[in-house]
C-alpha cells in the first residue's frame, strides 16, 4: 500500500489549513455563498437536501485497517455513526457540520486520506479493480499506476478548471469489474509479444447521454501513460464543449468529432507532451510498485474450511456466493456485502468499519477493498481462516450471502440524500431485496444485476445494469423507468428502454414480472439472465411488463 | 392567462448545520408548519429577497409550493416532504428529533 511521501504530507496539511481559512471566512460572513461554493466543492463538501455531505476518496478502493478504523472514528466524531461507500470507491458522510469540516479532513488526513477532486471539474479519483493485486485472471496489479495517476492529476494545474469533471478507471484483468468502457477514460492492462501496455478507451460514460468508450489506442507502451493521458486530457480541455454543460462531457466530444479525428488530435499533442516527459514518472512508478508488494502468503491446512462447508449449510451458501478466486494457492477473495435485505445498500455503521477493519488485521494481510457495487472486499484470505471470518461477519449483520445475486443492488442516494435527485432509489432497493429475500428465490434466480438511479446522471449505473431502474420525476410523481440487457463488463452494452415507467406502487412488481418471464424462458438453470435476454431479446419482457398493449395490438 | 399563484414558503439550508430551515414571520424554524405561509406573490418575492440576504444565516433560500389545510403548510411535492421529514430509507438524522 502506499505510504505518503513528506512532500504529500507536507501539501494535504497546506490544503487543509486553506480550506479552514476558508471555512472561517464564510462563517465570519467574509465570503458570499457563490464565493465558497467552488472551494468547498474542491474540498469534497456538498449541500444536500438535509445537510452537507463530505465525499472522500478511498484511491483505487483500497485501504488498510488503520484507515477504515479512521472512517468509523470520523463517522462517530462528526456524523450520524455511519458512512455510504458508493459506485466510485468513496465514501459519504451524510450529516456533518460546516464547522466540523476542516477537522474531518485533519482526521484524514493522519490516515493519508483526502477529499480533494472527488468533486468539481477536475479529474476525479481514480478507481480501479475491486480484485486487484488477488484476482487470478489478473496480468498486473493496477493500483501502483492508479497511485501515479493520483499523483499526476492531484492539483494538476491545467486541469482544474475543465469543461466538466472527468473520471478514469484502471483494470489489470481482462475481465473488466471496473467498468473501463463507462468512463471519460478507461485504461486495461494488456500483453503483445511478451510486453505489457495498455489499451485506452476514451469517451465512455453514463448519465443523460449514455455512451460505450470508444478504443483510441490499442498497445500503449508503458512508459508513454502519463504523456499519452495528458495529450487526451489537455485535447478535450481545449475543445470540449463549454456552452453546454450537458454537451461538455469528453464523450460528448468524441461523438461529435469522431474517434479518429480525435486520435489524431491527441497523437499531435502528445508529440508535445511526451518531450515534458523525462522518465522520472517512470522511476516514480517503479517506488509505487514496491510499496505495493504482495503480502507474505502463507500455506497451512485447508481442513477447517473443507469442514465447514461439508458441515455448515449457512457457512456452505456464504462461501459458494460471496467467494472469488485468488491467484493464490490457498487462498479467496472475500467479498462482504452492504446489501442485508432491506439495508440500504453501501451503508456501513462504525462498528461494522472497526470489526472489517480488525478481520482484515486479522486475516486478510491488512488490506481491505471497496467495491464500485458498493460493498467491502478482504482480497487475501486463506481458506483456512474462512471459516472464523463468517462467523464473526454473521454476528455483525455482514455475511449476508448475496453477491451478484438480485439483491446486491447498486443504488445512488436518491431522493432521501440528493439534492440532484429527481426520484428516490434506496427504498426501491430495500423492496426489491425484501421481496425476493421473503420468497428465498434469489439463489434460484442467480446472477442478475439490478442497478438504480435516482437521477438521469446514472450515478447508479442503471445504463449498464441488467434490469436497470431509473426513477424520475413525472409531474410530480415518482416514476420508475426500466432498462434491460444492460452489461458493464468488458462486453459493455447501454441496456435497452422496455417502454413507459411505472409508479413506486407499481415498480416492485414490474420487476418481479421481469424475473418471473426469465425463469419461464431460460434454457437451464445455469443460463443466467443477461444470456437468456440476450437470446430471447425484448419481446417476451415487454410482454410481461405491458399485457394490455399486446392486448391491444393484437 | 397567467398562471394562479399557489401558496408558497421560503426554505433554505441552515449555513452551519446544513439542515432544512423555513422563514417565519421574525426568523427560521426547521419545521414546516410554523412556517409562513405566502399567499401573496409580490410579497412572496420580497420575502425571498429579504431572505436571501441573510448570507450568514442561511444557503440557497427559494420559494417551495405548500397546500394549505387548516391554517398549516403541507408540501405540495413529495421532493418538500422528504425534506420536510427526512431520508426515507429510516428514520434517522436531523428531523427524526421533530417528529
Amino acid at each position: 500500500m502506499y505510504r505518503y511521501s513528506e512532500f504529500d504530507t507536507a501539501f494535504l496539511a497546506e490544503r487543509n489549513a486553506q480550506f479552514r481559512a476558508q471555512v472561517a471566512r464564510r462563517i465570519a460572513g467574509n465570503l458570499t455563498e457563490d464565493e465558497f461554493k467552488p472551494l468547498r466543492l474542491m474540498n469534497g463538501l456538498y449541500l444536500q437536501l438535509h445537510a452537507y455531505m463530505l465525499r472522500v476518496a478511498i484511491p483505487y478502493g483500497t485501504l488498510d485497517s488503520a484507515k477504515m478504523r479512521k472512517l468509523a472514528e470520523i463517522a462517530d466524531r462528526w456524523d450520524n455513526g455511519y458512512g455510504h461507500f458508493t459506485t466510485r470507491q468513496n465514501i459519504q458522510y451524510n450529516w456533518p457540520e460546516l464547522r466540523d469540516v476542516p477537522d474531518m479532513l485533519d482526521a484524514l488526513a493522519e490516515v493519508g486520506m483526502h477529499a480533494i477532486q472527488t468533486s468539481g471539474n477536475t479529474i476525479r479519483n481514480v478507481t480501479a479493480d475491486h480484485f486487484a493485486g488477488a484476482a487470478a485472471d489478473e496480468i498486473a496489479d493496477p493500483r501502483p499506476v492508479a497511485e501515479l495517476l493520483r499523483q499526476w492529476s492531484t492539483d494538476h494545474p491545467e486541469f482544474q478548471f475543465m469543461p466538466r469533471k472527468f473520471k478514469i478507471a484502471i483494470t489489470g484483468a481482462p475481465n473488466d469489474r471496473a467498468v473501463t468502457r463507462a468512463h471519460d477514460i478507461g485504461i486495461r492492462m494488456v500483453e503483445r509479444d511478451g510486453q505489457r501496455g495498455y489499451e485506452i478507451i476514451v469517451g465512455g460514460g453514463l448519465g443523460r447521454t449514455p455512451m460505450i468508450g470508444k478504443v483510441i489506442n490499442d498497445f500503449l507502451p508503458e512508459a508513454d501513460l502519463l504523456p499519452y493521458l495528458e495529450a487526451i486530457v489537455s485535447v478535450w480541455n481545449q475543445i470540449g464543449r463549454r456552452d453546454n454543460k450537458y454537451k461538455a462531457r469528453i464523450k460528448i466530444t468524441v461523438h461529435e468529432n469522431g474517434i479518429d479525428e480525435i486520435r489524431r488530435l491527441v497523437d499531435a499533442r502528445f508529440e508535445e507532451t511526451r518531450k515534458t516527459f523525462s522518465g522520472v514518472d517512470q522511476q516514480m512508478l517503479r517506488e509505487i510498485e514496491a510499496q505495493f508488494a504482495a503480502p507474505a502468503f502463507v500455506q497451512k491446512s485447508e481442513a477447517p474450511f473443507k469442514d465447514a462447508y461439508h458441515t455448515d449449510p449457512v457457512f456452505r451458501s456464504w462461501a459458494d456466493t460471496n467467494l472469488t478466486a485468488h491467484r493464490t494457492s490457498g487462498y479467496k477473495i472475500v467479498s462482504i456485502s452492504l446489501k442485508k435485505h432491506g439495508e440500504t445498500p453501501g451503508d456501513a455503521t462504525s462498528d461494522q468499519m472497526r470489526l472489517m477493519a480488525d478481520l482484515a488485521e486479522e486475516y486478510a494481510h491488512d488490506e481491505l477493498r471497496i467495491s464500485h457495487e458498493q460493498n467491502v472486499i478482504l482480497p487475501h484470505v486463506h481458506v483456512a481462516d474462512l471459516p472464523a471470518l463468517h462467523a464473526r461477519l454473521k454476528a455483525a449483520g455482514l455475511a449476508t450471502a448475496n453477491i451478484g445475486l438480485i439483491s446486491d443492488i447498486i443504488a445512488c442516494p436518491g431522493m432521501d440524500y440528493c439534492a440532484l435527485a429527481t426520484a428516490r432509489s434506496i427504498p426501491i432497493a430495500q423492496e426489491i431485496a425484501t421481496a425476493f429475500d421473503d420468497l428465498k428465490r434469489e439463489h434460484d434466480i442467480g446472477q442478475l444485476k439490478i442497478k438504480i438511479s435516482g437521477c438521469i446522471n446514472a450515478c447508479g449505473h442503471h445504463h449498464v445494469g441488467h434490469i436497470g431502474i431509473l426513477g424520475l420525476d413525472r409531474a410530480g410523481v415518482e416514476n420508475y423507468q426500466i432498462t434491460l440487457g444492460g452489461d458493464h463488463t468488458e462486453n459493455a452494452k447501454v441496456g435497452d428502454r422496455v417502454g413507459p415507467g411505472f409508479s413506486a406502487a407499481e415498480i416492485v412488481p414490474a420487476v418481479e414480472r421481469i424475473v418471473d418471464t426469465y425463469l419461464d424462458l431460460r434454457a437451464s438453470a445455469d443460463e443466467p439472465f443477461i444470456d437468456t435476454y440476450k437470446r430471447t431479446g425484448i419481446d417476451p419482457f415487454k410482454a410481461a411488463l405491458y399485457p394490455d398493449t399486446r392486448v391491444a395490438a393484437e | 392567462m397567467p398562471k394562479a399563484f399557489t401558496p408558497k414558503v421560503v426554505t433554505a439550508n441552515h449555513l452551519l448545520k446544513g439542515d432544512v430551515v423555513y422563514q417565519t414571520a421574525t426568523g427560521w424554524t426547521r419545521r414546516l408548519a410554523e412556517a409562513e405561509v405566502l399567499t401573496d406573490e409580490a410579497d412572496a418575492d420580497l420575502r425571498l429577497i429579504e431572505a436571501s440576504q441573510q448570507v450568514d444565516v442561511i444557503v440557497g433560500a427559494y420559494l417551495a409550493d405548500v397546500t394549505v389545510e387548516n391554517g398549516i403548510p403541507k408540501p405540495a411535492h413529495f421532493r418538500e416532504t422528504f425534506r420536510a421529514t427526512g431520508p426515507g430509507n429510516y428514520a434517522h438524522g436531523k428531523q427524526v428529533e421533530l417528529h
